[in-house]
């Protein structure tokens, strides 16, 4: 059936995040955070990830513009938005933050900089995949059959 | 922001309907946050500013059990948050953080936090979170229940509150021995204890600033060593109030004062190293009186409704009674209360009183100097006359500094009289750092108190050197009238400050100066900022005056405040840090204090540190010229501040006392008076 082929499509994609090394432990801890309650607690969740960390990264943007680099800035900026890239549980974005502020310690402004337009790249793809995604389980519907009746 | 009703009935089935707020500035992880918690049936209030959560908690402290806050908050720092909730609402509060260095925890653990989790947090760790609820209920009754009978644990501590201090320590609650205790073990005061100590929750007592006076005057009148719950009790002559309660306050007030003591020893020993001329300077009893602060605000524990209940004007109120106040000013404020953190200090304490008086050319400069030591709750408010060193008062917001200071302002309330806006200032910081959360309260520091003391603390920190930014710190302070960290700021102002004053005799003439100047100023927070912007410019580390601007702002970025302390030590190594720790706390006047002082980063607060390893001597001189211009402005004060910390200690003190306001003036007052 489409709508089971859509559930296992959407079912492989939230599998290759993990694999990918996308996304960690916590978004699954987001996941059962979802409930009838929350029926879309995940997805909520990440939207506001993304409007608010786009504003700290803009910050960060322009702080790698100034000169001198204000590290102890930056790495406040960065600190930030790693604790909210922890939340959502995204990996390899949270990886560059690390990196990211690493560099900063050492007042290496050149790391930090080829650090964050990767950490841009990660965080890009990120989003875009999860939109994908959300997108799909939307349209996919809720996986349980049980409480709704079958649209074949 | 979301508040859910308090249901009764869930009560009885906790810990399902626990009442939690939670805080955190990250709207990603507050939301997390909040369903995690929705998860495990509490019951969740969210707020992302500090200062909304203190106003919630202010408005009625039975509305919560249990706090959860972020560490790294723009407006507030989260230990400054943590301690004030603590001393005023005496609620569990637990510290939550993406940064596990045992420093930060180490950090939240001093502050009081009965846990420190990373994020991310998970479900399973907030489903036992209510165990904090339960010990502290269950630890309160017990004390209750002990303070009668001579069985208890530690048979020398006297009665409940050794009890009680053993007994809350696993609560994340510093307790400290308390040696005269002893006379406490026959008590049996059990009016409070509850017939059902583990469910039943008892009735908070709320120290308000009139209670809290009560029970500082019992305490000087028994004499802080003499002081037992059973006598301050009588003595009080306060209807409903066990023994309990006052054994608990007198802990949170002897912890407070030992944070005092050591901060205005560690002054003193700046002064001491600075060889300051002003023999009244060196006897800075402010640095004990700080150094009572710092016991007390190590102890975080000093409930000081009070601080709450200052106005805020009250703090840097005090500041500006006209120079006259000095030592006078400030026992009428609340010096008393001073005097009574001295007598824990001991020596320092008098020398304090006398060093108000002494300076001639401060208002009140010896005021600051005493000031410090006797930092009461209570004569924070008082301080906040004293502190404002004269000019400084009518532009500080006493209330903002009272919050802050009146930790330290009680020993502060020499300060207040404008020589002492150093000591204020110092005091200031020190009362600000154990009540950054009744500096939150925003408005008592918020407008300029803050400001002052931030600068006081960095005033008192270097003692000459921050001098120079403690008036810009002040003038920021003093300026930035609606910041609310200001107060919390101060506290790190004014534990800078403290140090500072303590080390340069000149600096406190300085600082005295400029806190009165700064007074005056305090209002003019846009002036504070241009002065610290002009500071800068002039000294490389001036950076703090930026800082300052910011901080003016209202934006103090309590990071870009360490740094501006940091950089100004380059001048005189005191004096940035000084500056920087005053740029700090006053950057925080927005009410990011909190991030100043807390700055889990070290290099943020650094400014005592900074001090003491500069010639404070340096440091002040240019503070204290600085401080007596500030009046004219503080640009002026600022800039002069810049280009000869050393040399011109006028210009720094005017700069300061302009900026900071209180704090600075009581700084500066106080170093000038030391030079």
């Amino acid at each position: 059936m489409e709508r089971n082929q859509m559930h296992k499509h959407i079912f492989l994609m939230r599998q290759s995040f993990f694999d990918q090394g996308l996304l960690d432990e916590q978004f699954i801890q987001l996941e059962e955070l979802q409930d009838d309650a929350n029926p879309n607690f995940v997805e909520e969740v990440v939207t506001l990830y993304y409007r608010d960390s786009s504003r700290t990264l803009l910050n960060i943007e322009q702080s790698l513009e100034k000169n001198p680099l204000d590290f102890n800035k930056l790495d406040n900026y960065m600190h930030q938005f790693k604790g909210s890239s922890t939340s959502i549980g995204a990996k390899k974005v949270k990886a560059e933050c690390t990196q990211f502020r690493e560099y900063c310690r050492a007042g290496n402004g050149e790391g930090c900089m080829r650090t964050f337009q990767q950490l841009k790249k990660e965080y890009a793809i990120l989003k875009k995949k999860l939109e994908t995604y959300f997108q799909q389980t939307r349209q996919a519907g809720p996986s349980e059959t049980a409480c709704r009746p079958r649209m074949n | 922001m979301t508040v859910e009703p308090i249901m009764d009935d869930s009560r009885d089935q906790f810990p399902i309907g626990m009442r939690v707020l939670a805080v955190d500035d990250d709207p990603t992880c507050l939301f997390v946050l909040e369903t995690l918690l929705r998860r495990c049936q509490y019951h969740v209030t969210t707020t992302n500013q500090a200062i909304k959560a203190l106003k919630l908690l202010r408005e009625n402290k039975n509305n919560f059990d249990l706090v959860i806050s972020d560490v790294h908050m723009p407006d507030m720092d989260g230990f400054k948050l943590l301690e004030l909730v603590g001393l005023e609402m005496d609620l569990p509060v637990i510290m939550l953080s993406a940064n596990d260095d045992p420093k930060l925890v180490m950090k939240g653990i001093t502050h009081g936090a009965c846990d420190y989790l990373l994020k991310p947090v998970r479900t399973e760790e907030l489903k036992n979170i209510w165990q904090h609820v339960v010990r502290r209920k269950k630890f309160d009754s017990k004390d209750s229940n002990n303070s009668g009978s001579q069985d208890k644990p530690h048979p020398g501590i006297g009665g409940g509150s050794g009890s009680a201090g053993t007994l809350s320590d696993p609560n994340g609650k510093l307790n400290k021995k308390r040696k005269d205790q002893n006379e406490d073990e026959d008590e049996e005061h059990d009016e409070n204890v509850n017939d059902d100590p583990s469910t039943q929750k008892k009735p908070r007592v709320v120290w308000s600033v009139e209670l809290h006076r009560k029970f500082v005057a019992a305490v000087h009148q028994l004499g802080i060593d003499k002081a037992v719950p059973k006598k301050i009790l009588d003595l009080m002559n306060v209807e409903k109030l066990t023994r309990e309660n006052v054994a608990s306050h007198l802990q949170k007030y002897r912890l407070y004062l030992k944070r005092l003591n050591s901060m205005v020893n560690q002054q003193a020993n700046m002064a001491a190293a600075l060889g300051g001329t002003d023999s009244s300077y060196l006897r800075m009893g402010s640095l004990n009186g700080l150094e009572n602060f710092h016991t007390l605000n190590g102890s975080g524990q000093f409930h000081n409704t009070s601080f709450r209940s200052f106005p805020p004007s009250g703090l840097l109120g005090r500041l500006n009674t006209p120079a006259g106040m000095g030592m006078r000013g400030l026992s009428s404020s609340g010096m008393t209360q001073l005097s009574h953190a001295r007598s824990s200090s001991g020596s320092t304490v008098d020398q304090a009183d006398s060093q108000q008086v002494i300076h001639p050319g401060n208002h009140n400069g010896g005021v600051l100097q005493g000031m410090p030591m006797t930092l009461e709750l209570d004569q924070l408010q008082h301080i906040k006359g004293v502190t404002h060193v004269r000019e400084l008062s009518t532009a500080i917001d006493n209330r903002a500094i009272f919050p802050i200071c009146s930790g330290l302002l009680d020993a502060k309330t020499n300060i207040g009289s404008s020589s002492n806006p150093l000591l204020g200032v110092a005091n200031t910081t020190l009362m600000l750092e154990q009540n950054p959360r009744a500096v939150q309260g925003g408005e008592v520091f918020g407008n300029r108190s803050p400001v002052s003391l931030a600068s006081l603390n960095s005033e008192l920190s270097s003692p000459l050197l921050d001098h120079r930014r403690l008036n810009e710190n002040w003038s920021t302070a003093a300026q930035s009238s609606g910041i609310h960290s200001n107060s919390f700021q101060l506290n790190d102002c004014f534990k800078q400050t403290t140090q500072s004053t303590m080390h340069q005799s000149n600096v406190r003439d300085d600082i005295s100066k400029r806190a009165i100047q700064m007074g005056s100023n305090l209002h003019d927070v846009s002036s504070a900022t241009s002065v610290s912007t002009e500071l800068q410019d002039r000294r490389s580390d001036m950076q703090c005056g930026a800082s300052l601007t910011s901080s003016n702002a209202g934006k103090i970025n309590n990071h870009a405040g360490p740094q501006c302390w940091v950089d100004h030590n380059q001048d005189s190594s005191y004096r940035s840090n000084v500056m920087c720790s005053t740029m700090n706390s006053m950057i925080p006047v927005q009410g990011a204090v909190g991030p100043f002082v807390q700055s889990s980063d070290p290099k943020n607060f650094h400014p005592d540190m900074d001090f003491n390893s500069i010639g404070q001597s340096n440091l002040f001189d240019p503070s204290y010229t600085k401080h007596d211009e500030v009046n004219k402005s503080h640009v002026e004060t600022s800039l002069k501040l810049k280009q000869g910390l050393r040399d011109q200690r006028k210009p720094q003190e005017s700069y300061i006392s302009s900026s900071f306001g209180s704090l600075e003036d009581i700084v500066t007052a106080m170093v000038k008076r030391v030079i």
